[in-house]
């Protein structure tokens, strides 16, 4: 084990129905610091769950999960402050409808972090600018198109200056020709070094920006490799199979 | 028509009897206004409960069986005053907190406060719940994968969205609770319904005073109306 992990994943088990269905059957993972890691799988594998088990979002039925060290699912710490490090992008952008767009980026800095207004007006405007919505702080969600939201978001969660963003299927609920704009905004995280964990349908992102892709199916980890192995050269029948489906 | 006016002579001037609607209308004003604060502080403490128990009691369950414990008992006896308070008719609960709770008690409109107000508490309950829990839960995980801990995911984010959509749900169970404080004459207390009725008694022409006591009502409830439609647009004004 190197110095750079920042999260731990061991033997994570997420069950329903006291055993019945297993969403997650027993997964390890490691994540180092600066990495982008692509969970592929067909729809119903089990990917999302475990991405939202990653900030606790769905509760783990048995398994640890170590963040820098700490065990998140020991109930006697305190998740919320974990959270605060742990940035997470959603599928339909979960935007607050009645702030504005700089409301919503500063809310979590001014109340958690105790920043005053100034200053996290400060950082969201320059994060905005990133994303080129520099004059966009005033409007509220409803009057920006999908991409727009999503980039939003991004920079939402950002603005807590977390060590880890997780993706939970960020381009699925968008428009076709807004798909680029969010995805050209993660590429350009993943190459300033933002650690990042991401669950996608993009094939040609995780081809191109993926550290390391993994492929799951039913609640386990198929196979896991280099996206040149994970995409040229796949070892199991499972991956072989869904790479013909979606490529 | 000088037979209106004759009619309008007998009811509302000879005797002074207009006096009695003006009284019969603070009456009304009063239990329906008192009733109206402790019927939203009611139903609000028991939509936190039950929402808290809905939403986040499996993660309170794991972290504290205490607090889960006493919220679970919490739970329970809030479902128990909804559900008799909703399936008796408002009439008989007056009638019992009157006549048996707070038998002997002199202060008729202090009870009648107390007892529509525990009524109305128990639908302004469910109808904050009901907002709580159409908000999307999208919104909730936003707050908590922010950092948020439940408590400020509800207070920052969840509650001002909550106000916005029960707001017409809201006032119209204001709406209900002012007319329903006619019933207020069970218990002797001289309303507007009341005041009408006994001018009704003491002339034996029914016309003039019911009326006028339903045009008053009917006035009431489009003031209301008129008022939260005003501050339903102002809200959404900060939208779009």
């Amino acid at each position: 084990m190197n110095d750079n992990v920042l999260i731990q994943v061991k033997d994570l088990k997420k069950h329903y129905n006291d055993g019945e269905i297993k969403a997650l059957d027993g997964i390890n993972m490691e994540i180092d610091q600066g990495e982008v890691v692509v969970i592929i799988g067909p729809s119903g594998s089990g990917k999302s769950t475990f991405l939202r088990s990653l900030n606790l979002l769905e509760m783990p039925t048995s398994g640890q999960i170590l963040v820098d060290g700490v065990d998140i699912t020991n109930p006697k710490i305190d998740i919320n402050l974990h959270r605060q490090k742990m940035g997470m992008v959603f599928q339909h952008f979960n935007l607050f409808p009645n702030m504005t767009i700089m409301k919503n980026m500063t809310l979590a800095p001014m109340k958690l972090l105790g920043k005053s207004k100034e200053e996290a007006e400060a950082k969201a405007k320059e994060l905005l600018a990133v994303v080129g919505l520099e004059d966009r702080g005033d409007a509220y969600p409803n009057q920006l198109s999908g991409g727009q939201k999503q980039r939003v978001a991004i920079v939402r969660a950002l603005c807590m200056e977390p060590e880890i963003l997780l993706f939970d299927e960020p381009t699925s609920a968008l428009d076709p020709e807004m798909v680029g704009e969010v995805l050209d905004v993660m590429k350009k995280l993943a190459e300033d070094g933002m650690t990042m964990a991401v669950v996608t349908h993009e094939m040609g992102f995780a081809r191109e920006v993926a550290s390391r892709v993994v492929f799951m199916d039913d609640g386990v980890v198929i196979e896991e490799n280099t996206p040149s192995e994970i995409f040229e050269n796949p070892q199991s029948d499972r991956l072989k199979n869904f790479l013909a489906k979606v490529l | 028509m000088s037979d209106l006016v004759a009619q309008f002579q007998l009811n509302f001037i000879d005797g002074d009897r207009w006096q009695l609607i003006v009284q019969g209308l603070g009456r009304t004003l009063v239990i329906a206004v008192f009733a109206v604060v402790i019927g939203v502080a009611i139903g609000a403490l028991l939509a936190i409960i039950r929402s808290t128990y809905e939403k986040n009691g499996e993660d309170m369950k794991k972290r504290s069986k205490g607090r889960y414990a006493l919220l679970s008992v919490l739970n329970f006896f809030a479902k128990i005053y909804l559900t008799i308070i909703r399936g008796t008719p408002v009439v008989v609960q007056l009638m019992i907190i009157y006549f048996i709770i707070f038998a002997g008690s002199n202060n008729d409109t202090l009870v009648a406060v107390i007892a529509f107000g525990i009524n109305s508490g128990a639908y302004v309950a469910e109808i904050i719940r009901g907002g709580i829990m159409s908000i999307d839960e999208g919104q909730f995980e936003a707050g908590r994968s922010l950092g948020f801990n439940y408590a400020q995911t509800m207070i920052y984010i969840i509650i001002p969205q909550v106000f916005k959509v029960i707001l017409p749900t809201l006032c119209n169970e204001f709406i209900v609770l002012l007319k329903e404080t006619s019933v207020a004459g069970y218990i002797g207390i001289m309303d507007l319904t009341k005041a009408g009725d006994l001018i009704r008694g003491r002339t034996f022409s029914p016309f003039m005073p019911l009326i006028a006591v339903a045009l008053i009502y009917l006035v009431m409830v489009m003031i209301l109306t008129a008022l939260v439609g005003r501050l339903e647009r102002s809200l959404r004004k900060n939208e779009r």
